[in-house]
């Protein structure tokens, strides 16, 4: 069979619409993982310390368990039933596996994401808290007028490392028969019985996503700079081959900021 | 309750003595430990309206201390902060930002909000804390930041700015909320010297407009002039206060006159006092 | 089965087995890992010209694509190569093996995937470890009559490892945790235990939070050991990356 066989190219193009699943999986993960990470984050630098035990608890069993364990921890754990409940009640049908893949995914992620507005929050000067709250801010008011607009510019390079590392775990969340690419592939290459080109042509979806992925945040951090805010302007991005970037989830040290250049 | 109001004040010209002889503001008995450390014991002051007061002694005798406690930055451990007879103590979360936009504070790193432009440093805590509509902040922001002689810098991120002009913002946007006090520390310690003229202009203008100061400063040529009283601090205990040209005379070997000499002896070999424009 | 007797007969000793398997599998990994970053991370910090591009494009390539994707490749995608070069070999006469030694049993598959992946993350923390050290300190070096070798192993060394003691370390971490996708090339290490076990008996979610506990256990230890060689090895001044 040619690699130009209309049926192959017809697989390919159903493959290719995998990534709108991948693209959702990706977003809702990040964003979940957003709306928890952010306020775990405050949490850990200004909160009392009874919720900031119950974050680093969080944090642990989150970054301690593999995404694949997690992954059918939560969808046998929590989302079978859920679903067995829904349909017998409300008779209301969900898509099971991938409900179950974005929850996951972004309720890790969080765990990741509230280290590194962690690591910004403590990277501004302590002093701007205090100012806030000299002037009158209440403690939120000053989190959320003050310190929360720096932070999340700081955290921009590193959210894009967070990015590219989710990119690839949702991969994973084929286990779970998410219709996402990987999926996909594994079932044309059953249909097809050809295996080096469907995976060639997986790792080069891949690639392009995650190019595609940092570029656009590139862009969101030049057009939210500020000078002097952060590192004086040379954002650190993940790029696999000139820059260093902080790839990988560093577990002890969140602001770890890149290995600069000999001068 | 009209009864109550015959007691307190019991004439119209006698009220205002009352009010008058009211201290604007009064530190009582303010204990602070900080990390095992007893760093404020049992410390009591107070300033009537248009006093200016200094903090002076040697460092981690409590001074910065006592200034965030005062704010009620850092609660105090034990006594309570009195603003116009009101009690901080047990006040709620929202009542504390309320008596928090009465006083102000200059921080000796002017902790500016680096993400906004100097003339939206001084606007935010108009809008978000005062609720100012947007164009009114602004409008009032330029007005302080053209009384600080930054209006033409307005625009500029605090990365952009020499330390001069941040201390100076930092001093438009307290002042912008016009509170009923001003506490400085250490406003000039972080600035080159070159740059100290301008902030002590500032603050001596300030003096001049009547509003009541507490003030931790080295400076102390300058403050000479305009202080109503000297605070001498050490390990968090007040040591001496009194009259500056009582306490400053050189041969009255108080404990003041002799750690300022410390002083001078140690700056003059850097500049003469007195010049420091 | 009752629980307990499930618990104690059956799961245990299969989470043990599987364990075992998981050490099996990443500890060469690790190992193999550093070493391919140690030599990438050095040929791309102080390499020859002609090698960079070449090193960058493998690592680019490694941390650009999912793991689970160059699993699949090693172990499924490997045979069909196997095959299709067979086809050209056989008939040149060649023993078989030339070409069916590319077929690669689901330990060794797991095994070069792992640290061929690892590595090209390692050689990350290894080049900038290196590229850390501020070219005064080569100059001081050559000006005292040290030589190449010599100042390799008296000044780059010594910072360089501390300097990248963190990222490596973490990344053996991760090694720890995606050990566990050894699962989709049938290596029965410790989720595959729970796997199986789970599905006979129907058991899935106890099997699962048993195997999570076993990899909470595992990461925890692993970190805090990196820690103590961490502070052993700790030089004031000489932080994460401040040249």
């Amino acid at each position: 069979m040619s690699i130009f066989d209309s049926s192959l190219i017809s697989a390919a193009f159903w493959i290719a619409k995998g990534t709108g699943l991948t693209v959702a999986l990706i977003v809702g993960a990040m964003f979940l993982g957003l709306i928890v990470g952010l306020p775990m984050a405050a949490i850990q630098v200004y909160g009392p310390r009874w919720a900031r035990f119950l974050v680093m608890v969080y944090v642990w069993f989150f970054r301690g368990i593999p995404i694949l364990v997690l992954l059918f921890l939560f969808y046998f754990g929590v989302f079978s039933p859920l679903e067995a409940w829904l349909t017998k009640f409300f008779g209301v049908r969900i898509n099971l596996p991938f409900l179950a893949s974005v929850t996951t995914l972004g309720l890790a992620s969080g765990a990741y994401q509230s280290q590194i507005f962690r690591g910004a929050m403590l990277s501004l000067h302590m002093g701007q808290y205090e100012a806030a709250l000299s002037l009158g801010f209440t403690r939120l008011g000053a989190l959320v007028n003050i310190i929360l607009p720096q932070a999340l510019r700081i955290a921009i390079p590193a959210w894009a490392n967070e990015y590219s590392i989710l990119l690839k775990d949702s991969a994973i969340a084929y286990v779970l028969g998410t219709l996402e690419i990987m999926s996909r592939i594994k079932l044309m290459v059953a249909t097809f019985h050809m295996h080096v080109p469907f995976y060639i042509l997986a790792g080069f979806i891949y690639y392009f996503l995650t190019w595609l992925g940092i570029k656009a945040l590139k862009k969101l951090e030049a057009k939210t700079r500020i000078p002097g805010l952060g590192s004086d302007g040379d954002a650190h991005f993940p790029e696999a081959n000139e820059e260093i970037g902080t790839d990988e989830r560093l577990e002890e040290n969140p602001n770890a900021k890149p290995v600069p250049k000999p001068a | 309750m009209s009864l109550e109001l015959n007691k307190v004040a019991p004439a119209v010209g006698a009220e205002s003595e009352t009010k008058r002889s009211q201290p604007l503001l009064e530190a009582n008995r303010i204990s602070k430990t900080l990390g095992g450390k007893l760093i404020l014991d049992d410390v009591s002051l107070s300033l009537d309206r248009g006093q200016r007061k200094i903090l002076i002694g040697p460092s981690g005798g409590g001074k910065s201390t006592l200034l965030k406690c005062i704010h009620f930055l850092n609660p105090p451990d034990k006594g309570d902060v009195f603003l116009d007879g009101k009690s901080a103590k047990d006040m709620s979360q929202s009542n504390i930002s309320a008596f928090r936009q009465e006083i102000g504070m200059i921080f000796q790193d002017f902790n500016l909000f680096d993400h906004l432009t100097a003339k939206d440093n001084v606007a935010i805590a108009l809008r978000k804390v005062k609720k100012q509509p947007k164009a009114a902040a602004r409008a009032r922001a330029m007005e302080e930041l053209d009384k600080v002689g930054l209006s033409d810098k307005a625009e500029l991120y605090p990365a952009q700015l020499s330390g001069g002009q941040k201390q100076r913002v930092s001093i438009a946007r307290a002042m912008a909320m016009e509170p009923k006090l001003m506490l400085l520390d250490e406003p000039t310690s972080a600035l080159d010297p070159e740059l100290i003229g301008e902030v002590l202009q500032v603050i001596a203008d300030l003096a001049q407009g009547g509003m009541t100061m507490l003030m931790v400063t080295h400076q102390l040529d300058f403050v000479k002039h305009l202080t109503d009283e000297i605070i001498f601090m050490e390990n968090g205990r007040i040591v001496e206060q009194g009259n500056p040209g009582v306490l400053l005379d050189a041969q009255s070997n108080s404990r003041t006159s002799l750690f300022c000499a410390k002083l001078t002896q140690l700056s003059s070999k850097k500049w003469t006092p007195g010049n420091f424009m | 089965m009752d629980t307990w007797e499930f618990y104690v007969k059956s799961l245990i000793p299969a989470l043990n087995q599987g364990l075992l398997m998981s050490v099996k599998i990443i500890v060469p990994s690790a190992l193999l890992g550093i070493a391919i970053g140690v030599l990438v991370g050095a040929g791309r910090a102080a390499g020859p010209k002609w090698l960079k591009p070449l090193l960058n494009a493998y690592v680019s390539v490694f941390r650009g694509t999912p793991l689970v994707v160059q699993l699949t490749m090693w172990y499924f995608g490997l045979p069909s190569v196997s095959r299709w070069l067979g086809g050209y070999l056989g008939p040149l006469g060649l023993p078989e093996f030339t070409w069916k030694c590319l077929i690669l049993s689901p330990y060794a598959a797991a095994v070069v995937a792992f640290c061929l992946c690892s590595g090209a993350y390692q050689s990350e923390y290894i080049r900038g470890a290196i590229l850390s050290i501020r070219k005064g300190q080569f100059l001081a070096a050559e000006s005292l009559g040290f030589t190449k070798a010599q100042t390799f192993w008296h000044i780059t060394a010594p910072v360089a490892v501390r300097r990248a003691l963190h990222g490596c370390g973490n990344e053996i971490i991760y090694l720890i945790k995606y050990s566990s996708l050894a699962i989709i090339v049938s290596v029965m290490e410790l989720t595959g235990q729970s796997k199986s076990l789970g599905s006979l008996y129907f058991r899935n979610f106890e099997c699962y939070c048993l195997t999570a506990l076993y990899y909470l256990a595992l990461v925890s230890l692993a970190t805090i050991i990196l820690h103590l060689i961490e502070k052993k090895l700790e030089i004031p001044g000489l932080g994460q990356a401040k040249a």
